[in-house]
């Protein structure tokens, strides 16, 4: 059984958009104008179909804006697709998100804590939503913790205190704690230090080993997901422009592949760097 | 199984409330403030009765304003627990938990119930160092059936305004703010409704805090027994009755019009 199945999947938001002076010169005119506003449709997602495997570690790609953390948002619930399909582990997560939410957590790219409880606080309160026993997640918390470099004693200490990759730790303890089989993670490593980045690439790749927990994550760092994902999708402009293993889509490129990054392959297929699509 | 998933939810219930409690305590300059803004509030109304000479009206302010200390506590406390959440940056994972909707919000609801008890406790028992209160005429039990009951209510109007910033982050809590109000206006909390102009009067008749703060001036003053309060005692039930299951439905479906557009997101 495939751990997610996203078919045909679109989602749209309406924004009201303020519409452009028409030169009236009249005052009443002018005015009327500036408070005119009409509603817009915006493609969030838009037509995405994949599938990931039980036990493999899937990258999405892409710059701001093109739809990645909606992706993610739609797998995890907290987004009704307008039209498609996604299911995990054959779970429907429209009609039994009750059922998906049990086996699924996500790290986002915010640490999302209550900013004056400690971590430890944070995770029991965590633990306790997803009926883990308070002993074990205790036990568990401190064990992936420090597996991530994080000091034992620091775990009382408020989430304000702590520097943004140690709650990103935290962040990676809370969503493990209730041992997902789908771990949907948004940009962990953005904003890490070199050390921590790593800490916690190394540590998605043991959870896989250990746990046979399905990842998915998204990230801005070609680099991250070529050394990291069995299999990575291109987003550009809220669609797919390639799914393919990194080797694979390097050869899209050319044949030199230890000299082509996939930075190249998003340039291939884009026509613009990642940098300049971020903008 | 239905009794793992009972107790299971129980305990993602009491989550929020140890939460809240745990909150409370790393807020507690906040509360200090809150509750001095409370305490000051209660003896600057009862003063001007004292001023006047007349003891009875200022047992009559202290009530009303005692009593809007608690219900508005329990209605802010539900009404905001969305926009806290969303302040927090917590809101996403709170709503992916897999826990009942129903359990989430009875969580918050509980804690409201409580805080506003210790809160008004609190109040309450410093009210002798200021007034010469005479409480021989109060009819406790009533009180007390009267204070549960009116809670019940105010919680289905707190689910009904939590759905608000769910909807529009800004908006959706002057919205609240401005509902909160109006229930003051309407209430009868120091005056009796009846000096209202004749157009606001049905909304007296629909508002809770109406039946309220009548049963429970005369349970205090008037040593009202629970039978003798049984008109308004049911009316405030149904009230609840109503308005629970109703703010539940309604929490629900702005769940899904967040759902929807997007809404469901920590910046809004």
């Amino acid at each position: 059984m495939n751990a997610l199945v996203c078919t045909n999947t679109s989602k749209f938001f309406k924004r009201w958009q303020k519409t452009k002076s028409n030169g009236n010169p009249h005052l009443l005119g002018r005015f009327k104008s500036s408070i005119s506003r009409r509603r817009e449709e915006i493609k969030a997602v838009d037509d995405i179909s994949f599938n990931v495997d039980r036990g493999e570690i899937f990258g999405i790609v892409g710059p701001n804006g093109s739809g990645k953390s909606t992706l993610i948002r739609l797998i995890c619930t907290l987004l009704l697709p307008d039209s498609g399909r996604i299911e995990v582990f054959g779970r429907d997560v429209v009609k039994e998100h009750f059922q998906v939410r049990q086996i699924i957590n996500r790290v986002s790219v915010e640490a999302s804590f209550f900013k004056k409880l400690s971590s430890m606080e944070n995770l029991m309160y965590a633990a306790r939503l997803y009926g883990v026993d308070s002993a074990l997640a205790k036990q568990k918390a401190v064990e992936i913790l420090s597996r991530l470099g994080f000091k034992e004693d620091r775990v009382t200490e408020s989430m304000q205190e702590l520097s943004r990759g140690m709650q990103q730790k935290v962040a990676i303890a809370r969503a493990l704690l209730t041992s997902p089989s789908l771990l949907l993670m948004d940009e962990p490593t953005t904003g890490l230090d070199p050390r921590s980045k790593r800490d916690v690439q190394e540590f998605v790749k043991e959870i896989r080993e250990e746990q046979d927990t399905t990842v998915v994550i998204t990230s801005h760092d070609m680099d991250e997901v070529d050394n990291l994902c069995d299999r990575v999708a291109i987003i550009d402009n809220v669609k797919f422009m390639a799914l393919d293993t990194p080797i694979e889509l390097k050869r899209l490129v050319g044949s030199d592949l230890e000299n082509i990054s996939l930075e190249d392959v998003f340039m291939k297929l884009t026509g613009k760097e990642l940098e300049e699509a971020d903008k | 199984m239905m009794n793992m998933r009972i107790s299971r939810e129980l305990i993602a219930s009491f989550a929020f409330v140890d939460r809240n409690f745990s909150l409370l305590k790393r807020y507690l300059g906040w509360e200090l403030v809150f509750l001095c803004y409370s305490v000051i509030n209660v003896i600057t109304i009862g003063f001007i009765m004292v001023g006047r000479g007349d003891n009875s009206d200022v047992l009559y302010l202290v009530i009303g304003a005692l009593m809007w200390g608690f219900l508005s506590v329990v209605f802010h406390e539900v009404s905001e627990s969305v926009s806290w959440e969303r302040w927090e940056g917590t809101i996403e994972y709170t709503f992916m938990a897999p826990i009942l909707r129903f359990t989430h919000l009875a969580g918050s609801c509980s804690f409201a119930i409580l805080y506003s008890m210790l809160r008004i406790g609190i109040v309450l028992a410093l009210m002798p160092l200021f007034f010469d209160i005479d409480l021989s005429n109060a009819n406790i039990p009533t009180a007390v059936v009267t204070l549960v009951i009116s809670s019940l209510s105010f919680l289905g109007l707190g689910l009904m305004a939590a759905v608000l910033p769910l909807m529009s982050t800004e908006k959706g809590s002057y919205a609240t703010h401005i509902m909160g109000s109006l229930l003051m206006l309407v209430s009868g909390v120091y005056y009796e409704v009846d000096v209202l102009p004749n157009w606001i009067r049905p909304f007296s008749v629909i508002s809770p805090g109406t039946y309220t703060l009548r049963s429970m001036r005369a349970a205090i003053m008037n040593n009202a027994s629970i039978a003798a309060r049984l008109p308004d005692l049911v009316i405030l039930l149904i009230i609840g009755i109503v308005l629970i299951p109703l703010g539940l439905w309604v929490f629900h479906l702005g769940e899904i019009y967040a759902k929807k557009t997007g809404k469901l997101k920590r910046s809004g």
